[in-house]
């Protein structure tokens, strides 16, 4: 069985995340770069799949700058098979419909059966990507799982919803995205960090993956998130709670 | 020859053991200090990470990598949790690396996979009432008896021999007389392993000790504890020099240990200093603070610089015990030094238990008696010096 999980590197949530407001984009200086914890928990899911069926092939795949390999080779030292990196200046900057054109060209020919992603990154949050991928690849799709059961045939699991679990299973190949429900990620071993250096990594440029489209959204303008001002004080002198509903009904928030 | 960069494997065990520290080691460490406990989840994780295999071969479960990643482990535990660190010291480099060292190929395949694998743990039974830094004045017998050793005499502070993972001891006992070239004679000591169910073999009560209240230490006594000829270690008569030899390379550890101890308090109080405002400003704007911070990075980088120093000797087949005892003597004062420095930088919430810079006041004292006094490691330099 082949598992392909998407990794994503980004800043370290535990550190301070800033916009360049130059270009819009992520200032990459400014914090440490990490797998995302997300991915990284559905890493850990194919890790542990391998861990019962030592067959398994997992591959991790990213769209990146040139330190996104170093998030690569942590994933091979936490236990992955090999990498595929699609590295390419011309991508820096590029908005959900190329990224998943161009995620969807480089795992087309994978010969998966099947493909984790997270279900949102911690730093963009749009959640859109796997659905999208899917999309391109016609592949049925098992969003914001709470648990999953894989099996060598097919894959099934749970998804909470407002109004209860939605039991959901697909045969391969087939895409599910994982949420943070989901056991954290194993720390690598010596024996691992030693031996991700001899692990292959594929480098591809978006060239190779055919016509992936144009970026086609562009961030016009960024501002700092403005610094938090003193709310109102209510003092009780026997009516707060009808100030406090004045208060959040005046907000429209009740 | 100067090149004190690590390499990319060295870094990243390095960084994945900080991760590994501050995530799932610091926040039970003040729990299992308070209530004198083992801390059996992070050992079994520490196992499951490979750190108790680091320096042995893969053929044994081992990681295949060397002593000096694993002083670089200790380090990084050492910050957060001396007990921890300790843990780790004594497991690999005073439980398993004699059975690696000296250990017949049936010893190291009975004993080092679980070893290795951090599932069980094997102390290293040297100090005795009257033999500590006299290793000489060993007093515990072993006798050869119908082609067993039975034992008798009991042992003092024998780290990692009482956990429920605790399977075995490797105890040095007087095993005859031998004559010296001069023609005098002298005890000859030996090595034999104990296993834990060895009738004859009682673990007492832990001690209650200042420091490293999360570490496993116990006196040991043996009454006609007899086990098989074959659980000789090493060669008969030979136990003293190998057990020197092992104290030669654990005074890297030991360094490591208190090199991460003496960054721990420096983090500890420089974080403090910057936040801590009296008199309308930052305490650490204080020379009178800063430049006992100042002082505080100078101990912990001349420690650190100290073992990569010794440790490089020792890998490039050197010989090393010299700086060893440099580093050891530099490490433990440094680490003695900062935390004093560094509970008084915290005031009053330093003398407090909770906190990290507390518990490093009562841990850091060890690092100049345990693995050689400070006193041993000066005799060991004055020696290096002709005197």
């Amino acid at each position: 069985m082949k598992i392909v999980v998407l990794i994503k590197q980004v800043p370290d949530t535990a550190e301070e995340r800033i916009l360049d407001p130059a270009t819009g984009r992520l200032d990459r200086e400014a914090s440490d770069a990490v797998i995302d914890e997300i991915t990284e928990r559905a890493l850990e899911l194919a890790l542990s799949v391998k861990d019962g069926d030592k067959s398994t092939e997992v591959v991790v795949a990213t769209m990146g700058p040139k330190e996104a390999l170093k998030s690569i080779r942590k994933a091979l030292s936490m236990g992955a098979d090999s990498g595929i990196h699609v590295l390419d200046d011309g991508l820096a900057g590029a908005d959900l419909v190329v990224t998943a054109s161009v995620l969807a060209a480089a795992l087309r020919d994978t010969g998966a059966d099947l493909f984790i992603a997270g279900n949102e990154s911690t730093d963009g949050r749009a959640g859109m990507l796997p659905a999208m991928i899917a999309e391109h690849l016609g592949l049925p799709l098992l969003g914001s799982l709470v648990a999953a059961d894989i099996s060598a045939q097919s894959v099934s699991g749970q998804r909470a919803t407002e109004a209860g679990t939605q039991d959901v299973s697909a045969a391969y190949p087939a895409i599910v995205t994982v949420t943070e429900r989901f056991a954290e990620a194993r720390f690598p071993n010596f024996k691992g960090i030693l031996g991700a250096k001899r692990k292959p990594v594929s480098t591809l440029s978006a060239a190779e993956l055919g016509d992936t489209g144009q970026i086609s959204s562009s961030v016009l303008e960024v501002s700092q998130r403005p610094p938090r001002t003193a709310g109102a004080k209510i003092t009780d002198d026997g009516n707060a709670a009808a100030q406090l509903v004045d208060f959040l009904a005046s907000r429209r928030l009740i | 020859m100067i090149n004190l960069e690590l390499n990319e494997e060295y870094l990243e065990l390095k960084q994945t053991v900080r991760e590994f520290a501050v995530e799932v080691v610091a926040p039970v460490s003040a729990k299992h200090d308070a209530e004198h406990s083992f801390p059996y989840g992070v050992m079994a994780q520490m196992g499951e990470m490979g750190l108790f295999g680091l320096p042995f071969d893969e053929e044994y479960g081992g990681m295949g990598g060397d002593y000096f990643a694993l002083a670089l482990a200790i380090e990084e535990l050492a910050r957060v949790d001396q007990s921890v660190a300790i843990t780790l010291e004594a497991g690999v480099s005073l439980g398993a690396m004699p059975i690696h060292r000296f250990g017949t190929q049936a010893q190291k395949e009975r004993w080092l996979p679980a070893l290795c694998a951090g599932t069980e743990l094997a102390g290293f039974g040297l100090t005795e009432t009257g033999a500590g830094s006299d290793a000489g004045g060993t007093a515990t017998t072993a006798t050869l008896r119908d082609g067993n050793w039975v034992l008798n005499g009991s042992k003092e502070f024998i780290t990692n021999s009482g956990t429920e993972i605790s399977t075995l001891v490797t105890a040095t006992a007087v095993t005859g007389t031998k004559t010296r070239a001069d023609g005098s004679t002298a005890k000859e000591i030996s090595t034999i392993l104990v296993p834990r169910d060895t009738p004859g073999y009682t673990v007492e009560k832990a001690y209650d000790k200042v420091g490293w209240r999360a570490s496993d230490t116990h006196p040991l006594r043996f009454e006609d504890a007899t086990v098989p000829e074959e659980n000789l270690l090493g060669e008969r008569g030979r136990g003293y020099a190998n057990f020197l030899s092992i104290l030669d390379e654990g005074r890297i550890a030991i360094a490591a240990l208190g090199t991460g101890a003496a960054q721990g308090c420096l983090d500890e109080a420089t974080a403090y200093a910057k936040t801590r405002v009296t008199f309308g400003k930052a305490i650490g704007e204080n020379q009178g603070i800063s430049f006992k911070l100042a002082r505080m990075a100078a101990r912990v980088h001349a420690s650190r610089l100290a073992y990569y120093a010794a440790a490089a000797k020792m890998l490039a087949g050197k010989d090393f015990k010299t700086e060893a005892a440099i580093a050891k003597l530099v490490a433990g004062e440094a680490a003695m030094d900062n935390a004093r420095d560094a509970t008084q930088i915290f005031g009053g919430y330093g003398f407090m238990n909770e906190t990290l810079v507390a518990r490093h006041y009562r841990d850091s004292k060890i690092l100049e008696i345990g693995e050689g006094t400070t006193e041993v490691q000066l005799l060991l330099i004055a020696r290096s010096l002709g005197l």
